[in-house]
């Protein structure tokens, strides 16, 4: 009775003993896990050869998925020994489970700088430090923006894959119509402007538009609008410094006078009789609004839409007092990393290094999606196609002035959160020191959320 | 003793039979129960742990005690405006869907000619992908160049901006939702054609007029396939989504296509930013898992509710009970 009482005790000890140990070497792989997802030990020296097969997962679909692959058949040429499987059509939800999920990605591809803050400071995209440091890669041939929102909190995990920048597009029949014979270059002139060219029909409703100033429309967003004031968003522990700017202030008061001058209504009914802006009846290459902020890509979409539109670009005005901003805008764009569970790191490197380093490939890439490049050689490249009207986003790339907005761990919630305040705003008016100051604490109080 | 034994045989007999009975019955269940345990238990109870984390889906989860919920109940700026327009479509479309359907059934089932034709033309609607439906229905209603305020402006009636207007985005998704109601009212059809023909006639040699035959027949009979039609439209309401989401992406201008999730949830104003809208925004585009399921236990709770009040509210269910 004694023995068989006592004998659980004793089988139940070991069992807690184990237990206890398996928890111990549980934890211990975790930890080796989490830590090698950001400092894995690399080879001294590159490989003289690297060989094997790379899993390359990126957004792109169609046409755009086949330039990138020709960069990719040019990459195995170079390199006989990769094979690379591409992934196309993942966007960057797709992505984050498939990392989650421990799928072997070497290289991962995403169309936006948002995941840079998350993917970077809980090592899903691997640290790229000692790669860098190893092969010598000089980061200066990078635009001083896209050094700075490929990297969250010091730490490098991705190289920018060509980047998208902003301009003012001009319908040249319309302005010349109108007696407009330069550019805009402060938002005072590009309101006088705009009122100049705005039409009206017989019932008072808006026939054509000299430019759209309502917050949300196509691209204007805060980002877009941060380089007329060079306008900061978060301070470096990422809390938010939006409402205490003067700068901030202003513009949003200017924004919100320009849409009362033509009327909030009157704008909102013709806006929503608008086109889609991603296809062929875009409003600004059907002649309907005469100055537009837009992208790089709107040269290709004009091209490829057949558009009859006469247009020029410029580089976006400024506020009267950030004239020294004119001629830079705010950048952004594609970025690429390592996926902590890549199996084959580097042949990935070689693949990042390839698609964001070399010229050549920068070159093809530009030219095929018509992105801007990253790398100050592809940007100065004479190989690298520029058109008349392509040529200002080329120089503002190069423009040392070029802003971006900062990695967060909140993604974009920042920004989503400042553009419905505006939005808010110049729909409903108010105290604007008030909405700033409750922005500032809703952008605050989100960072409590995120983790780790 | 030997009585007793005898007695006892039978029953030890029927217990073996009613075990093996219990042993076919729990063979059979046990795919629907792993099903269950798997893609409904699990989720639910990781949710529950999820809820009082702060998690990424890329890190380890940290405890963080009950931050998500004070952060919900007291500091989100625009979860009130998300589960105000949830409630409203709980409140608003469902009873217009199914009051809709009934309408539409009731007129098809008095129908006597032409009555496939009639039939097939009015589920057409609900065959169509609620994508490719929404997408249609903004270009249809789109007040500059649709045809709807083509014909409005015709007969000198100035069209609304509808899906434009914070106003009249939920009441133009509405419309569309009673457009393609032919899921719903294929079932109340179905049931309709069921009620016997001999209690209207009763009826009728009684004096009830056609209110009151509706009023005293039709309804108590088909009164399950209303509850049925109540309780999976307030839960589909409950986590409304698609609609509203492809609604605001065409009706800003902005839809796009392969780069994950909109960023125009809610146009125009918010109107249109619905609960589940805002949970998926926090969970993918936000990374803030943990936030995410704090938002979808509360959900899971506030369904549960409003379900139970429901069936509640609706006879049917206790008399089936019963």
């Amino acid at each position: 009775m004694t023995a068989s009482a006592s004998t659980p005790h004793r089988r139940t000890r070991p069992r807690r003993v184990t237990a206890a140990l398996a928890a111990g070497v549980a934890a211990a792989l975790l930890l080796a896990g989490c830590s090698s997802a950001g400092g894995d030990a690399i080879a001294t020296k590159a490989p003289t050869t690297v060989k094997g097969s790379v899993s390359f997962w990126h957004f792109f679909t169609g046409r755009e998925a086949g330039v990138l692959k020709s960069a990719v058949d040019a990459f195995e040429k170079a390199n006989p020994k990769v094979h690379v499987t591409i992934h196309a059509g993942q966007d960057d939800e797709k992505l984050q489970k498939a990392i989650s999920a421990g799928q072997p990605i070497d290289v991962g591809l995403s169309y936006s700088t948002d995941i840079v803050g998350t993917f970077c400071s809980t090592g899903a995209f691997k640290d790229l430090a000692a790669y860098i440091k190893r092969d010598q890669v000089d980061l200066g041939q990078l635009p001083t923006a896209v050094r700075s929102y490929t990297q969250y909190d010091g730490k490098r995990c991705v190289l920018p894959v060509l980047s998208d920048a902003t301009a003012l597009y001009m319908n040249t029949d319309l302005l010349k119509k109108a007696g407009i014979t330069t550019p805009p270059k402060t938002i005072e002139e590009l309101e006088t402007d705009a009122l100049k060219l705005t039409t009206y029909n017989p019932d008072g409703s808006i026939k054509t538009l000299g430019f759209n100033p309502l917050m949300g429309f196509q691209e204007n967003s805060a980002q877009h609008f941060s380089a007329i004031i060079d306008g900061k968003f978060l301070d470096a522990k990422e809390d938010s410094v939006i409402g205490k700017s003067a700068d901030w202030k202003a513009l949003m008061q200017w924004q919100k006078g320009f849409v009362d001058k033509i009327g909030y209504a009157k704008l909102q009914r013709f806006t929503a009789g608008l086109g889609q802006e991603f296809a062929a009846d875009n409003p600004f290459e059907k002649g309907r609004i005469a100055m537009a902020l837009d992208g790089e890509w709107r040269t290709a979409f004009i091209q490829s839409d057949k558009s009859s539109v006469q247009y020029s670009t410029a580089p976006f005005p400024t506020a009267s007092d950030h004239t020294d901003m004119y001629g830079a805008t705010y950048i952004t764009g594609n970025i690429a990393g390592i996926g902590k569970g890549s199996t084959n790191p580097e042949a990935a490197w070689a693949l990042l290094k390839y698609l964001a380093l070399d010229t050549d490939t920068q070159v093809l890439l530009g030219n095929g999606l018509k992105n801007v490049p990253t790398l100050t050689s592809a940007l100065s490249s004479p190989k690298l196609t520029v058109a008349d009207q392509y040529k200002v986003f080329v120089d503002e790339a190069k423009n040392p002035r070029t802003i971006t907005s900062p990695a967060s761990k909140n993604g974009a919630a920042y920004l989503n959160s400042f553009e419905e305040a505006w939005d808010g705003y110049q729909t409903h008016g108010g105290d604007l020191a008030a909405i700033l100051a409750k922005l500032d604490k809703t952008i605050d109080d989100a960072n409590e959320l995120s983790g780790p | 003793v030997t009585v007793s034994l005898t007695r006892a045989a039978p029953r030890a007999r029927r217990r073996s039979l009613s075990g093996r009975r219990r042993t076919t019955a729990l063979v059979m269940l046990t795919p629907a129960i792993l099903g269950l345990a798997l893609f409904f238990v699990f989720p639910l109870i990781a949710s529950v742990f999820f809820s009082f984390t702060r998690f990424d889906l890329l890190s380890p989860p940290q405890f963080v005690g009950l931050l998500n919920y004070t952060y919900l109940f007291t500091k989100d700026p625009d979860v009130g405006t998300a589960a105000f327009n949830t409630l409203w479509f709980v409140v608003i479309l469902v009873p217009i869907r199914t009051v809709g359907a009934m309408l539409v059934a009731g007129l098809l089932a008095r129908a006597r000619s032409a009555t496939g034709f009639w039939r097939t033309l009015l589920y057409l609607p609900a065959l169509v992908p609620p994508v490719a439906s929404v997408v249609a229905f903004v270009f249809l209603f789109n007040p500059g160049t649709g045809p709807v305020a083509t014909v409005l402006h015709a007969v000198g009636i100035q069209s609304p901006l509808w899906f434009n207007d914070p106003a009249l985005a939920k009441p133009s998704l509405v419309i569309l939702g009673v457009w393609v109601t032919g899921d719903l009212m294929i079932v109340f059809l179905a049931a309709m054609l069921e009620v016997p023909r001999d209690l209207y006639e009763a009826a009728s040699l009684d004096g009830a007029n056609g209110v009151q035959q509706v009023r005293f027949i039709t309804l108590p009979t088909i009164s399950p396939v209303i509850g049925f039609a109540v309780v999976t439209g307030v839960i589909a309401a409950l986590q409304y989504f698609t609609e509203a989401a492809v609604a605001s992406g065409v009706a800003s201008g902005k839809a796009t296509v392969g780069q994950g999730g909109s960023t125009n949830l809610g146009y125009p104003n918010q109107s249109l930013l619905t609960y589940t809208e805002y949970l998926y925004s926090h969970g993918f585009a936000q990374y803030q898992l943990g936030y995410a399921s704090a938002m979808a236990v509360v959900l899971f709770v506030i369904s549960a509710a409003l379900l139970a009040l429901t069936m509640r509210r609706i006879s049917v269910f206790r008399a089936v009970e019963s």
